[in-house]
């Protein structure tokens, strides 16, 4: 199950410090410059906690959650 | 064809900017438009001028309706380095500019206009200064006329609006878009049609599109064409002068364009539906030609480095990955073809679109991936050499 929130992410803000794919691998992963890679679509319910954490744990505050379907750019 | 046929109709381009008086004579009177306005440019089906092309009725209709417009920004910076038309358009014809951003700010209700041109251009900076100190409008004479760094990602309409709001020319995160914050921006060329769809309505416009492209590369003639949007490449090619060669692909919308092979272009009209069937846009108007001595390889790879070099240092996927793909796309060009190159290039073309505040790096891979489609051949054989700059 799909939940009703997506993760975006600001572009400007994100350092690449990485916690985002070690607090959720299963969304997220890393280009060889350290920069998250999101996963299209919306979170599923049963990761919504940990994406939770993982906005949370963003140091630079980049990375939120968002009502909405489609990743946004 | 005159490849002079609206915008640019009227007296001699090297006479320099046309007059008040002149202008007026030519064109009659600017009408007075209000609100309706908007209706008239959504029916006249014109599209932004700058590279996106997105619907300018669509655009103001949104503005309109989310509180108003606070202010007009003309967008001349016009940083795309092969493109010329917006800076002719600017020097030669400055009131039919002004006159655009009239109707647009009465069109919006906006109280404000501010105009910013590109730095290194300094007839048109010069011009539009004259010609905005001929104008009785109380909304021009207030106007701001600012000139803006020559970065090319500066006339990306977020920098625009970050660089009138507080000079700094670069990019922002979205949302908000600037068009959500109350800011109208439009390209010149957009607001040269404005004034005329003003005057003569939207069926005349509809009637016979035109459209300002530069053409570039192997022509004799390289510079700014006005022609109608079912001019074909082969035509374009003529109006230009021909080439001293035969050509072998063409470059449509410039550096955040994409290649095509002359013999599937040729014949094509440079109208939106047709090129976008191709997977090719017009973007800003640059056509450039490259003819069948020139090097696909090498010539991606001074363009590349070049977008990377530009980018605006905000965003890591940007920095950093325009630089690999510049890097990767340069050793190929220099040392000859290697395989590990040419699979980073795919996978990181892949990875990178979508991933900047702006549409930088997006235009960024989208050239990459038609140089890669269009010279495939010739980037899996590439001999190690870095040819002259041929076209």
């Amino acid at each position: 199950m799909s939940s009703d929130q997506v993760l975006r992410i600001d572009r400007i803000r994100c350092d690449g410090h990485g916690l985002c794919a070690e607090m959720l691998p299963e969304l997220v992963r890393l280009d060889d410059w350290g920069y998250p890679i999101i996963a299209p679509g919306p979170v599923p319910k049963h990761l919504l906690a940990h994406a939770q954490k993982a906005v949370a744990g963003c140091p630079v505050l980049a990375l939120a959650l968002a009502r909405g379907t489609k990743t946004p750019r | 064809m005159s490849g002079r046929l609206r915008l640019l109709a009227g007296p001699d381009l090297a006479a320099g900017a046309e007059s008040l008086n002149s202008h007026v004579q030519r064109l009659g009177p600017l009408p007075s438009t209000g609100k309706a306005l908007v209706e008239v440019i959504e029916r006249s089906g014109l599209t932004g001028r700058g590279g996106a092309g997105f619907p300018v009725g669509r655009k103001w209709r949104f503005v309109a309706s989310h509180g108003g417009a606070t202010m007009v920004i003309v967008n001349g910076a016009e940083g795309e380095p092969q493109s010329m038309k917006d800076r002719v358009l600017m020097a030669t014809r400055p009131h039919l500019v002004l006159d655009g951003a009239l109707v647009a700010a009465r069109g919006v209700a906006a109280k404000q206009v501010a105009i910013v041109v590109g730095e290194g251009h300094t007839q048109a900076y010069a011009a539009i200064a004259a010609a905005l100190a001929q104008r009785p409008e109380p909304v021009l004479r207030q106007a701001r006329l600012l000139g803006a760094p020559a970065r090319y990602v500066a006339g990306e309409s977020s920098a625009i609006a970050h660089f009138v709001g507080e000079g700094v020319a670069r990019p922002t995160s979205r949302p908000p878009s600037p068009h959500q914050s109350g800011l109208l921006i439009q390209n010149v060329e957009t607001l040269g049609h404005v004034a005329l769809i003003a005057r003569y309505g939207a069926d005349w416009f509809r009637s016979n599109p035109t459209v300002l492209v530069t053409a570039a590369g192997a022509v004799t003639a390289p510079g700014v064409l006005e022609v109608t949007q079912q001019t074909s490449v082969r035509e374009v090619f003529g109006l230009a002068g021909g080439g001293p060669r035969p050509i072998k692909s063409v470059l449509f919308g410039g550096y955040f364009g994409a290649w095509s092979h002359a013999d599937g272009a040729w014949d094509l009209p440079i109208e939106p539906a047709a090129l976008r069937e191709r997977g090719l846009t017009l973007g800003c108007g640059v056509v450039g030609f490259l003819h069948d001595a020139g090097c696909g390889v090498c010539e991606t790879a001074r363009i590349m480095r070049y977008l990377a070099t530009e980018s605006s240092a905000q965003c890591g996927p940007c920095f950093f990955g325009l630089r690999a793909l510049a890097d990767a796309t340069g050793r190929i060009a220099e040392r000859g073809t290697n395989p590990d190159d040419l699979a980073r290039l795919r996978r990181w073309s892949e990875e990178i679109g979508g991933r900047g505040a702006c549409r930088h790096p997006d235009g960024a891979v989208m050239f990459l991936r038609s140089a890669l489609d269009v010279f495939g051949t010739d980037f899996a054989n590439h001999p190690p050499h870095w040819r002259a700059k041929v076209a």
